[in-house]
């Protein structure tokens, strides 16, 4: 039964859009779906002690590149996207390839692409004649309204359709990543460097290719995010609070587990929508009060998260009952 | 040079207590800039809507602030000694999240300012702001008075051994918890300080952490952890390059080249500028 569990969710998924096309919600599966996918290429690396606060300046790497080559270049986000996303992933190798080879490990790795995401924030914002600065930006629309070439649909299902893909990718990345060889080096690496060494694992090789994965996807976020929202602001998709709202929706979703960041974002987005909903204007800030304290509250009493716990739970209660 | 200076000065007063906290915890209080930004608003409350004496506001500021600093590590911090140094950054940066919003709900979010100007030197052909001076000349005598506590009084020799090994103090029958509350109230007063100092010259709002949150932290990396003299020389360089990047492009740029700068550093000397080569 459970074997053929994810691909009637998946069926149902699809099919959805289909029998229920009322825009609003659908405009919430869609955004989740994007950032369910932004949450997975964080938590692919993160979960092996790799925290990178750095996360946003890759997703604004892969949102900005896309819409600049787009509004200047006049090229079709089929050349753009390719480009931002190796640009990010250039971009992580360059940084991280260094920290690895001199072992900054930690804390000093959050903090070293801490600097990153505010380096790539305050680009966008000094470059302001080009990106808008913090005013945002905008990829110029296409005369059709929607086109396949400039890769802009008007039509929420298309979208809804084309974010499910990427996002079950993304899980389908995570599961490989779970099972390969890769996973027991960076298990290996995370609990003791030199151990790991000394077995023949190549430490600085194996993280980089986490690392560049991870950048390369969250790029993709970046620039899907950009396409569908055909706005971006450096306060949205880049910058040290983005990183942080990453982390967070992971490790309130869960880390260890391939559903954990889909949870997290799930939680996260319907939170704020429902206090915007609930509360107007008023609600100004209190999404992220309500984070916070929950951020606090799962580091300290469930740090595995919310679906990490649960199924530590229906485990323990299998155990017990048989 | 002169204004990079002086804003050397506000950095090396932001990093002090920062330093104390993450050399001797070894927590990274990620949340730190906004407990100077809580400070702010206590400062801005105090002085401009309830008219108490400056002086008086300032010692309010700093002593409360001092308690927050107490109260965050026993509800936050304490619980998670034990646990893995990223899940202690993580949940500091949940209580960044915390106050910034609660600053939000709570304040709003204009920008305020104390409404007090104070007068801009003029030293041989040279305009220097009277507050940045304040703030320099603050941050050196704070910095002198840490420097004495830790070297000079019994409790500040128990801070600095348990900055050496955390393990073996309890053994040596020191109340380690004892030291950690003192450093947190400490750490948590000099952000206090900060923040009264901060106000004279720049607007609080609630994002105003975020402005020169990263910062502080890179300075205390970059100047080793825990090194007051290095935190201050690596403060100084990192005005420069911010004052004199933004001299010749923008003021972003010159954050650039400082962030930059920093990600170099780390690769050549990760120790810290000031590390002692073993």
């Amino acid at each position: 039964m459970t074997r053929y569990l994810p691909w009637v969710a998946g069926a149902a998924l699809v099919a959805l859009p289909f029998v229920y096309r009322s825009p609003y919600p659908l405009h919430i599966l869609i955004v989740i779906l994007i950032w369910s996918f932004a949450y997975t290429s964080w938590s692919v690396m993160g979960r092996f002690g790799l925290v990178s606060l750095g996360h946003g300046g890759f997703m604004g790497v892969g949102a900005y590149v896309t819409a600049l080559v787009w509004n200047y270049g006049h090229l079709s986000p089929w050349v753009g996207v390719p480009l931002a996303v190796a640009a990010s992933a250039a971009l992580a190798a360059l940084v991280a390839y260094p920290c690895f080879r001199f072992r900054i490990t930690g804390h000093y790795f959050a903090l070293v692409t801490l600097a990153l995401s505010g380096i790539v924030l305050q680009v966008i914002t000094a470059t302001r004649d080009y990106t808008g600065g913090s005013l945002g930006y905008t990829p110029e629309r296409y005369q059709g309204g929607s086109s396949l070439w400039a890769f802009q649909f008007s039509d929420k299902t298309t979208w809804y359709l084309i974010a499910l893909v990427v996002w079950a990718a993304g899980l389908f990345i995570w599961n490989r990543v779970d099972r390969s060889m890769l996973r027991y080096a960076l298990e290996a690496i995370s609990e003791d460097e030199d151990a790991a060494a000394a077995t023949g694992v190549h430490v600085t090789a194996e993280k980089l290719k986490i690392t560049v994965l991870s950048a390369t996807m969250t790029a993709l976020a970046g620039a899907l995010y950009c396409q569908y929202q055909m706005f971006i602001s450096p306060d949205t998709v880049s910058g040290i609070s983005v990183s942080l709202q990453m982390v967070f929706a992971v490790v309130v979703g869960g880390i260890y587990v391939s559903l954990g960041p889909t949870i997290g974002a799930v939680i996260t987005i319907l939170l704020a929508e429902i206090l915007r909903i609930g509360f107007g204007t008023r609600a100004v800030g209190w999404d992220n009060l309500v984070y916070g304290v929950l951020l606090i509250l799962f580091i300290i009493f469930l740090p595995k998260g919310i679906v990490g716990s649960l199924m530590d739970l229906s485990r323990r209660w299998r155990w017990t009952s048989s | 040079m002169i204004n990079g200076l002086l804003l050397g000065g506000v950095l090396a007063l932001l990093s002090l207590g920062l330093n104390l906290v993450f050399g001797v915890i070894d927590v990274v209080w990620i949340c730190y800039a906004e407990l100077i930004m809580l400070g702010m608003y206590g400062m801005y409350f105090l002085y401009t809507v309830y008219h108490a004496p400056i002086v008086l506001a300032a010692a309010v500021c700093i002593v409360s602030v001092g308690v927050l600093g107490l109260v965050l590590h026993t509800l936050v911090i304490a619980p998670l000694l034990g646990a893995a140094p990223i899940n202690q950054l993580l949940a500091t940066g949940g209580v960044l999240f915390f106050l910034q919003s609660a600053a939000t709900v709570l304040f709003g979010i204009e920008f305020k300012n104390l409404g007090l100007r104070l007068p801009v030197l003029k030293v041989a052909g040279m305009f220097v702001s009277y507050s940045r001076l304040l703030a320099f000349g603050a941050a050196l005598i704070a910095m002198v008075l840490v420097y004495l506590l830790l070297t000079r009084t019994y409790t500040g020799t128990a801070i600095r051994a348990i900055a050496q090994d955390r393990q073996i103090m309890p053994l040596m029958g020191v109340d380690t918890r004892r030291i950690y509350l003192i450093t947190s109230g400490l750490g948590g007063a000099l952000a206090g300080l900060a923040a009264c100092l901060l106000v004279l010259q720049y607007d609080v709002h609630p994002f105003v952490g975020l402005t020169f949150g990263p910062i502080t932290f890179l300075i205390c990396v970059l100047g080793s952890l825990g090194n007051f003299g290095g935190g201050f020389v690596a403060a100084f360089v990192f005005a420069e390059i911010i004052s004199v990047g933004g001299l010749y492009l923008d003021l972003e740029w010159g954050y650039v080249f400082a962030f930059a700068f920093f990600i170099v550093m780390m690769f050549v000397r990760p120790e810290g500028l000031m590390a002692r080569r073993s």
